[in-house]
């Protein structure tokens, strides 16, 4: 009847339950990435239709500018708007996580202040709501791929492995963001820096086969240059092909940095409420 | 527990909800110092600019704070508090604004980090520092009790079995699916008490959540908060209601500017120890602000007065009971705002509220005129009403039915007394039981004839 563990607070102590405290809230988790969701919905004219326009319009720009102005080559016989499309997904995907989870310790300052749970929940959750339009613009890829009659071979399979290495990509620096955004509000400036131009250094609008290869490797170590490209070679199969010593080095960049935000977060999480 | 080899002594003393030991908080203030406003010259406001620069990436470097100003200051907001709370024990925590009860409640509902000393807990802990955290006006009501439900640490279940519960204790069943964007504040401030009253955890904290909404609601609310007590739950309650905290705590705990503190175990005995706590030199009949205490977006409060209207009455002595009590009220409205309430709250000096009294009680066309800028208002507390004894008036503030600028327990406080004269007529000399002692006008009427008479009885 009676809890009878024992519950110690006292500065500085490492939580020897971090993990397990997180899983006891994933309702909370739930709820919050619910309510993320149903207000973005709310109140907009054509609701889901703008994670459908943006990036259809964004490929189409670029097909034009990449594929028929600047006539770089796709990847094998690919049709250029897929290769724009599948680069565009996992950089739409990533941005929009990024760009909420970043703000998402500030914004939620009230629910911080006054409540305890793992904080570390409210970034996650936002990551939920880009994930939901990754889903609904994912079927517009689904019906290119239909029109060009492209038909994906047996790599399709390890996409989910591709996704959560883009999760991973988008919570690891946005967590370190959101961290120094709430003791330094400066670092909300360096959000649409990094989105607008992350756009050009990424293999968005082009295939990283374009790169000479003796830079392949440094420009590697771009995160999204992995996570794009494993995303192109689960969809366009056979037609891409993946560079392997990048793709390694993409995938520890992406690790290094989850591991430095959640490390910086977790260190900083129990003064947020002082600071906001 | 530990087993059958504890003596029963160490039992005894080990049967606590909760123990604090040591307990300290501290925070970092920034000031600008003077030296500065002295250099107005380019180069010099440049150097300065980048000496602080410099700080501030060094700082930042280390992880260290940045703290605006050019000096620093440490803040104690506790200082070595120490104490049990026993399994069961309804305690009242009371003290001023600024005691520190609010960041003790904090660092016991792990939302921030004590900087020294160390809190044991047992139980589910629930609290319960403000109502409504987490609503969002765009969600339904429907919605937002499953959104402040789970907030508050509810599982989906026990939202569903109280579901209906929640609702018929909020009385919104009709509008459940509107948006609570358009409810008034009063069912919103419904709703989510609602919410909080049907959590079900070992040990309950709750800070002062019971001055909103109208006073039938906070009549319930009151009465909640005694079912969970009386279930033999572990309740720390925070409030300036020196009516519930007598009404529902068992002990009681006085804070004073986070350090000196007394456990009381006579709650009346805790309460008169804390209304007569305050003598910190001043005056008592004149409160005038240091700085920006009690400051916030709308209304900085400058100066708060009591005096009789008679003449010749020094108001550091008593005043006679005839004469009205002249209140006077000065500040700075900051930003205007069509539900900004300036107001007092009388109490006895037991803590007992005779009355609130706000600038909006009268119909429209007699409020004050309240635009930006410097305000005096005054106000009479008739003669003849109050009897003998010793008064408290706080100055409060709010944003009508929204919430508080400026709650009562506020360090913006006056006293005052009243001896002798209670009477006109010179037959009575002697005070009287009870707190006012209004005199009123007693007239004959002629003696009711037979046939009304006749009427009533028929």
């Amino acid at each position: 009847m009676w809890d009878d563990t024992e519950l110690i607070i006292e500065p500085g102590r490492v939580d020897r339950d971090y993990w397990r405290e997180l899983w006891r809230y994933r309702e909370l988790f739930q709820v919050l990435a619910w309510r993320d969701v149903s207000v973005r919905y709310k109140q907009t004219v054509i609701g889901v239709l703008w994670a459908l326009i943006r990036p259809f319009l964004t490929m189409v720009v670029f097909t034009v500018i990449f594929g028929k102005i600047a006539r770089l080559p796709s990847e094998g016989g690919a049709p250029y708007a897929l290769l724009v499309f599948t680069g565009m997904l996992p950089w739409t995907f990533f941005s929009s996580a990024l760009t909420e989870a970043a703000g998402s310790i500030v914004s939620n300052a009230t629910l911080i202040g006054k409540v305890y749970f793992p904080r570390l929940i409210v970034p996650a959750a936002t990551v939920v709501v880009a994930f939901l339009d990754f889903i609904i613009s994912f079927a517009i890829l689904v019906a290119m791929m239909i029109w060009y009659r492209f038909v994906p071979s047996w790599q399709i399979l390890l996409l989910p492995a591709v996704i959560i290495i883009a999760v991973a990509a988008s919570l690891g620096p946005g967590l370190w963001i959101t961290t120094l955004n709430v003791r330094y509000r400066d670092f909300r400036y360096v959000i649409p820096f990094i989105v607008q131009l992350g756009l050009y250094v990424s293999p968005v609008g082009f295939s990283s086969s374009v790169v000479p290869d003796q830079w392949r490797l440094l420009y590697s170590l771009n995160p999204l240059v992995g996570v794009i490209d494993g995303f192109r070679w689960c969809i366009l199969g056979g037609q891409s092909q993946i560079y392997l010593p990048g793709f390694t080095l993409s995938i520890s960049v992406v690790t290094l940095l989850l591991w430095i935000g959640v490390r910086q977060f977790r260190r900083m999480e129990k003064t947020f409420a002082d600071l906001i | 527990m530990s087993g059958a080899s504890t003596s029963q002594l160490i039992m005894l003393s080990n049967d606590y909800a909760i123990r604090v030991e040591n307990l300290s908080k501290r925070y970092l203030v920034g000031h600008e110092s003077d030296k500065g406003a002295r250099y107005h010259s380019m180069r010099d406001t440049l150097v300065r600019k980048t000496i602080t620069f410099a700080r501030n990436i060094r700082d930042m470097a280390g992880g260290r704070h940045i703290v605006q100003g050019d000096e620093i200051e440490e803040f104690w907001a506790l200082k070595d508090i120490s104490f049990d709370v026993r399994r069961g024990d309804v305690l009242g925590i009371i003290g001023r604004n600024g005691a520190g009860k609010s960041t003790l409640l904090k660092i016991l509902s792990r939302i921030t980090e004590p900087t020294e000393g160390r809190v044991r807990v047992r139980g589910r802990v629930a609290s319960l520092l403000e109502v409504g955290t987490g609503f969002h006006p765009e969600l339904t009501g429907r919605e937002n009790i499953r959104l402040n439900g789970a907030i508050l640490g509810m599982t989906r279940s026990e939202i569903r079995t109280k579901f209906d519960e929640i609702v018929e204790f909020a009385e919104v069943e009709k509008f459940l699916d509107t948006p609570v964007k358009r409810y008034s504040s009063g069912m919103y401030v419904r709703l989510a008490f609602a919410v909080a009253a049907h959590l079900d955890p070992e040990i309950l904290v709750v800070d002062e959540v019971l001055a909103v909404g109208d006073a039938e609601f906070q009549k319930k609310c009151l009465g909640r908060m005694g079912d969970v007590a009386r279930d033999g739950r572990t309740v720390l309650f925070v409030s300036h209601n020196m009516h519930a905290v007598e009404r529902l705590c068992r002990r009681v705990l006085h804070l004073e500017r986070g350090r000196a503190m007394r456990m009381h175990e006579n709650v009346r005995e805790g309460i008169l120890s804390y209304l007569h706590s305050d003598d910190d030199g001043r005056p008592p009949h004149v409160w005038i602000n240091p700085g920006k205490e009690c400051e916030n977006d709308f209304f900085l409060p400058q100066r708060l007065a009591v005096a009789s209207t008679a003449p010749d009455v020094d108001p550091e002595h008593p005043f006679p009971a005839g004469p009205p009590i002249l209140v006077t009220i000065s500040g700075l409205i900051k930003r205007a705002d069509p539900t900004l309430n300036i107001g007092l709250a009388l109490f006895t000096e037991d803590g007992e509220l005779l009355f609130w009294s706000f600038t909006s009680d009268a119909p429209e066309a007699n409020w004050p005129n309240m635009a930006v800028g410097n305000i005096s208002l005054e106000t009479i507390i008739p003669g003849h009403l109050l009897n003998e004894g010793n008064y408290h008036i706080e100055l409060i503030s709010d944003l009508r039915n929204r919430h508080w600028l400026i709650e009562p327990g506020t360090v913006a406080y006056v006293n005052f007394s009243i001896r002798g004269g209670t009477r006109w007529s010179a037959t009575w000399n002697r005070s009287r039981p009870g707190i006012l002692a209004p005199v009123l006008i007693w007239n004959s009427k002629p003696i009711c004839t037979g046939a009304s008479l006749g009427r009533i009885s028929s």
